[in-house]
C-alpha cells in the first residue's frame, strides 16, 4: 500500500498544485483518478466535509484544500526545494499573493470563461498587471516567484494556466501578453517547461473540449 | 535611538468593529508584542492606509520595521512566525494543515450561512440557519477532550474563531434564532466562556450596546434592499 495517495481529477488545477509539490520534493505517490461527475467512496470517506478534490492521503490521514495540501508536503517533506522562502516577511508576500489569486482573479477567471465582459476585462487586465508587479518584486531577477527555483507562489498561479489559456480564447484576448506584462510572458513558459510540471499539466485543448462539454451537459440540464 | 523615544517597531491599523483586526490583536497579545494602534475612519481612509494596503485598501493591517501586511490570515501566520514563542500553530505538520483547515472552513462553511442568517428571512434564513448549525456541530465534535481547539491553550484555530464567541449572541438576539445551545452545543458553549475570559481576549472587545445597533442596522438594510430589487 502507497504511504502517499492523491485523489484526483486530471483537468482540475487544484490537483495539479499537489501534483506539483509532490513532484518538485521527488515524493513517489500513488495517484488515483477520480471519475468525471463522480465521487468514489475512498473520497467520501476521506474528504466528507467537502466531498472535494484534491484529497492528499499520507499515513492513512487525509488532507484536503489545495494550498493546505502544498504547504503540508513542504513542512513534512524537508528536503530541498523549500516551497515557502524562508523569512517570514517574503513567506507573508508569497501567501498574500496566492489568496489574491485565489478570492479575486480565480473567481474573476471562471465569470469570463462563463461570458461575463466589460468591466470584468478591465478587473481582469488589472488583476494581471498586480501580478506583474509582484513577480518583479519576488523573483528579484530570477525566473519564479520562488527564485531559481518554483515556489509555493509559482505553484498557486502556475497550476491554473491551462485554464488561463483557455479563458483567453473564450474571450479572444490574451491575459499573459509579453508586450503588456513581460515578466509573467517569461514566467509562464517557464513554469509549462519545468520538468516537475511538463507531463502532468493537462493541453489547453483537452480543457476546452472538457469545458465545452460541461457547458453543453449544463444547457441541457436547465430545460 | 527610536525605541528610546518611545516609537514601537509594529503598528496596527484596524477599526473598533472589526472582527478581522480583533483576531490580530489577540495574537499580539498572547505573544506580548507591544504595538501602536491606529484607528481607521473606512468612509475617510487615510494615505496610510492606502499606502500599506494599495490592493485591498482594507483593515487590518501590520506594519513592522516599515513593511506592511495585509489580510488577517496571513498577518497571524506573519506573527507566529516573527514571534516565534507561545506558538499559535502545533509543531507536526499533519496538525499544523488541520489547523489551517478549520480556519479555511470557519471562512467557506461557517461565516457565510451565519451571514445569511443574519441578513434573509423566510426560507432562506431557515436554510442559512440549518447550515450554520450542521457546521457548528463539527466544531463541538472537534472540541472533544479539548478545553481549547489548540489545545490546552489558545491556537491559531481559536483567535479565527474568536470573534463568533461574541458575535453569536448577538445574531441570536436580534434574528431570535437559538445558534449555540447549551443542551446541544455544551462543549462549543464552555469554549465560547472560557475563550472570553482568558486573558488575551479580556477588555479587547467592541462594547455591545454599540455592535448591536450596528448588526441590527445591518439587517434592516439587507432585508430592505431585498424587497426591492428593480433598484439593485
Amino acid at each position: 500500500m502507497a504511504e502517499v495517495k492523491l485523489l484526483g481529477k486530471w483537468p482540475c488545477p487544484y490537483v495539479l498544485r499537489a501534483r506539483v509539490a509532490l513532484q518538485l520534493k521527488k515524493v513517489e505517490y500513488e495517484y488515483l483518478e477520480e471519475e468525471l461527475g463522480g465521487k468514489s467512496e475512498l473520497l467520501l470517506k476521506s474528504n466528507p466535509v467537502h466531498k472535494k478534490i484534491p484529497v492528499l492521503i499520507h499515513r492513512g490521514r487525509p488532507l484536503c484544500e489545495s494550498l493546505i495540501i502544498v504547504q503540508y508536503i513542504d513542512e513534512a517533506w524537508l528536503a530541498a526545494p523549500s516551497l515557502l522562502p524562508a523569512s517570514a516577511h517574503d513567506r507573508a508576500f508569497h501567501r498574500f499573493w496566492a489568496a489574491y489569486f485565489d478570492d479575486k482573479l480565480s473567481p474573476l477567471l471562471t465569470r469570463l470563461r462563463n461570458g461575463e465582459r466589460g468591466r470584468a476585462n478591465e478587473e481582469a487586465a488589472e488583476g494581471v498587471k498586480l501580478l506583474e508587479e509582484a513577480f518583479v518584486r519576488l523573483s528579484e531577477g530570477k525566473g519564479f516567484f520562488g527564485g531559481d527555483e518554483i515556489g509555493y507562489l509559482d505553484i498557486t498561479i502556475g497550476c491554473h494556466l491551462g485554464w488561463i489559456r483557455v479563458t483567453e480564447r473564450l474571450m479572444g484576448f490574451k491575459l499573459i501578453e509579453e508586450a503588456k506584462v513581460p515578466g509573467l510572458a517569461g514566467w509562464a513558459e517557464r513554469f509549462c517547461a519545468h520538468e516537475a510540471v511538463q507531463g502532468i499539466m493537462p493541453e489547453t485543448e483537452k480543457l476546452m473540449e472538457i469545458f465545452q462539454l460541461a457547458q453543453i451537459h449544463m444547457k441541457r440540464s436547465k430545460r | 535611538m527610536a525605541e528610546e523615544e518611545g516609537e514601537k517597531e509594529v503598528t496596527l491599523l484596524g477599526t473598533w468593529s472589526s472582527p478581522f483586526v480583533l483576531r490580530v490583536k489577540w495574537a499580539l497579545r498572547i505573544k506580548g508584542v507591544e504595538y501602536t494602534y491606529v484607528e481607521e475612519d473606512l468612509r475617510n481612509k487615510s494615505p496610510q492606509l492606502l499606502q500599506y494596503n494599495p490592493v485591498h485598501k482594507k483593515v487590518p493591517v501590520l506594519v513592522h520595521r516599515g513593511r506592511a501586511i495585509a489580510e488577517s490570515s496571513v498577518i497571524l501566520h506573519y506573527i507566529d512566525e516573527a514571534w516565534p514563542h507561545h506558538p499559535l500553530l502545533p509543531h507536526h505538520p499533519y496538525e499544523k494543515a488541520m489547523a489551517r483547515f478549520w480556519c479555511k472552513f470557519e471562512d467557506d462553511k461557517l461565516s457565510p450561512p451565519l451571514w445569511r442568517v443574519l441578513t434573509t428571512q423566510a426560507e432562506e434564513q431557515r436554510e442559512a440557519h440549518a447550515s450554520a448549525i450542521e457546521s457548528l456541530g463539527l466544531l463541538e465534535n472537534e472540541l472533544e477532550g479539548k478545553k481549547f481547539f489548540g489545545g490546552q491553550t489558545i491556537g491559531l484555530v481559536d483567535v479565527w474563531f474568536g470573534a463568533l464567541a461574541y458575535i453569536i449572541p448577538i445574531y441570536e438576539e436580534i434574528t431570535g434564532l437559538k445558534l449555540v445551545e447549551q443542551r446541544k452545543l455544551p462543549r462549543l458553549c464552555r469554549w465560547m466562556e472560557e475563550f472570553l475570559s482568558s486573558p488575551a481576549v479580556e477588555g479587547t472587545l467592541p462594547p455591545k450596546d454599540m455592535l448591536l445597533p450596528r448588526y441590527a442596522a445591518m439587517r434592516e438594510a439587507f432585508l430592505a434592499k431585498a424587497k426591492r430589487p428593480e433598484q439593485q
